[in-house]
């Protein structure tokens, strides 16, 4: 068990490297931080200064080196728009993106897994139908169609919500529900197909033909089985919500991460960026480690294979 | 007599397309009764149709009385009520019939909690006494493990642990040594055996290896595409069939014993259950079929020698005393 985590934590920490470098490496060949920040019309010696001072004449390697040992001591380096800490930036920010991903992860858990899971015991009735036809709408149609649609129907003709801002609770409304409806389609079809699967498993018919009541079989025999690719794709959700943020908080100017991303990058603000996608690299690798941790709690065969290798 | 389960024309369908054309057999208490026949007769689905245990899509007619008690059309917590306490039921490939999750002496203490009661020591108790008895080494130690920690004879002997939980009247044993080991199968044919005498319950052996059957039961019913074509004592069947198919059945069975003989396996497929023929299901790999078989269903009929039989044309016997084809006509 030790093993299985150190070998997972290391290369949780490679995932995080490539990231680093990758984004390093993108963010210096695709474009110069001095033009954009400075603009076309400021004079030659300036433009120079501030590549000395950001050592952006330097090899790519000597400033990738530079980067990771500042990294190494905690240093994320400095905004080039205003030199305040790039953490501190991002940290500000922090805050209102939980404040749209979590009530969305919420909402993605508590409709998309009980109407799977209910289609699936309907299998073939109308009900089970309008399941998939609305699981389907809800993850195909792009989170910024749905976010506008949204817009378009509860903030321009009803006017009962807000279409951007974030000064009140009433404000988040409309980004909550535009980041949970492609993740509760999603989470509705595969908990459904999950449940199908394991419903149809020799050991439900065990429990049926032992005497356990129907209710009790879907409850003590099939959801554990079905709860193992459901973790599974609940774990990719929670990184596709991050990325969800950036598109939902441009649409709705929620002040988030996302926000700050999107301006950071048309920025070239080097440091933000890097900062930013550092803290989503995290976050992935920690999503996809606490589901890895959790396959052996649910399912006693992995918990065997893990511990042996 | 008073049979326990007594069957009466069970029809099943699945999607429109029958399945079982009308099955008629009764069990007595205690007696071990045999189904053999080729995958897809309809064995298995006789009783899974009996218990209520098919998918949704299958449609079943006809009745099953569990001693007066009509189980076809019963609601669902009547039947809860007899599986497992009145008929109990394992299955083929014991290691994915019991749940891959649950530790294995929860599920026992499950059926105990459920049939009679058990709980807390009592009830655990009672599961490793049922382990002990179907021949679990050190069950206090394995109680607490998971499926996949043990074999598949050992995964059947636990499946008959929890079908024993209920103290059932009727053990349905569904091809249960057909995913293992020859000689695991020999063990696991012994248990059923001695359980069947020490708890004098009925046994139902759903099987397509005569050997065991005959082993195991002491009364036989051949099935072929949905019906029974030949009923009779084991002894009976095996020294003489009379069904053209239950004859093919042991014509391709080596024998160990006698001079060394060329097997004589049954021409052609089972029917797609689609496209049977308007006849006798079995006419088209019929060696001893006539044009008459090509158009009559033949039903199954008692014989004065005490089996039944569906066949207008019978393997011939030394005192062949009716003539079955004049009560086709």
């Amino acid at each position: 068990m030790i093993r299985f985590v150190t070998s997972r934590l290391f290369r949780a920490g490679l995932t995080v490297l490539s990231v680093m470098t990758f984004a390093f490496v993108v963010l210096r060949m695709s474009g110069d931080p001095a033009q954009v920040l400075l603009g076309p019309d400021v004079p030659q010696n300036v433009v120079q200064d501030f590549r000395d001072r950001w050592g952006l004449d330097d090899p790519i390697w000597r400033q990738y080196l530079s980067y990771l040992q500042a990294m190494m001591q905690g240093d994320f380096g400095l905004s080039m728009r205003d030199r305040s800490p790039a953490i501190d930036l991002v940290m500000q920010r922090i805050p209102a993106t939980l404040q749209l991903t979590i009530p969305a992860l919420i909402l993605q858990l508590a409709f998309g897994i009980p109407a799977g899971i209910y289609a699936a015991l309907k299998q073939g009735t109308l009900a089970d139908r309008s399941v998939i036809v609305a699981a389907i709408v809800g993850f195909t149609v792009p989170s910024f169609v749905m976010g506008l649609l949204l817009v378009l129907i509860f903030a321009v003709t009803l006017g009962a919500l807000p279409s951007g801002g974030a000064s009140s609770w009433q404000h988040a409304i409309l980004p909550v529900l535009t980041m949970s409806i492609g993740g509760i389609g999603v989470l509705a079809r595969f908990s459904r197909s999950a449940m199908i699967e394991v419903m149809g498993a020799p050991y439900i018919r065990t429990a049926s033909a032992k005497g356990v009541s129907w209710s009790d079989v879907v409850r003590n025999h099939a959801l554990p089985n079905a709860a193992v690719p459901i973790v599974t794709i609940v774990g990719f959700m929670v990184g596709s919500l991050i990325a969800g943020a950036i598109i939902v908080e441009t649409i709705f100017s929620w002040p988030g991460m996302g926000r700050l991303l999107i301006v950071s990058v048309t920025n070239r603000d080097l440091a933000v960026v890097q900062c930013i996608l550092l803290l989503v690299a995290a976050v992935m690798v920690v999503s996809n480690l606490t589901v890895d941790l959790l396959y052996g709690w649910l399912d006693p065969r992995l918990r065997q294979t893990t511990s042996a290798h | 007599m008073n049979n326990l389960v007594e069957i009466r024309n069970l029809r099943v369908a699945f999607d429109g397309v029958p399945v079982l054309h009308g099955i008629d057999l009764d069990v007595a208490p205690g007696e071990a009764l045999g189904l053999v026949g080729e995958s897809g007769c309809g064995k298995s689905v006789t009783w899974l149709a009996a218990l209520g245990l098919l998918p949704g899509k299958a449609s079943v007619s006809g009745s099953v009385y569990l001693q007066g008690q009509d189980l076809t059309g019963a609601p669902r917590q009547a039947l809860e009520r007899v599986r497992g306490k009145r008929v109990a039921m394992i299955f083929q490939d014991p290691s994915s019939a019991l749940n891959p999750v649950i530790r294995v002496g929860r599920q026992i203490i499950e059926a105990l909690r459920l049939h009679r009661g058990l709980a807390g020591t009592a009830a655990k108790t009672e599961a490793l006494r049922l382990m002990d008895l179907v021949g679990i080494p050190d069950a206090r130690n394995r109680f607490n493990l998971y499926t996949h920690e043990f074999s598949g004879g050992q995964a059947q002997r636990l499946m008959i642990a929890m079908a024993l939980a209920g103290e059932p009247d009727l053990l349905i044993a569904d091809e249960p040594t057909t995913a293992l080991d020859a000689t695991i199968q020999a063990q696991i044919l012994d248990l059923l055996i001695t359980l069947r005498h020490e708890m004098s319950m009925a046994t139902v052996f759903i099987s397509h290896d005569l050997a065991a059957v005959a082993q195991v039961c002491e009364r036989v019913c051949v099935m072929y595409a949905g019906k029974i074509v030949e009923e009779g004592p084991v002894a009976q069947l095996f020294d003489t069939p009379r069904h053209p198919y239950t004859q093919g059945l042991f014509d391709a069975i080596p024998s160990l014993s006698g001079p060394r003989r060329r097997l004589v396996p049954i021409p052609g497929t089972v029917p797609d259950p689609r496209h049977l023929p308007t006849g006798c299901a079995f006419e088209p790999r019929c060696a001893r079929a006539r044009t008459f078989c090509t158009q009559h269903r033949p039903e199954l009929l008692p014989q004065p020698e005490g089996r039944q039989l569906a066949c207008a044309y019978p393997v011939p016997v030394a005192q062949d005393a009716v003539q079955p084809e004049e009560e086709y006509q």
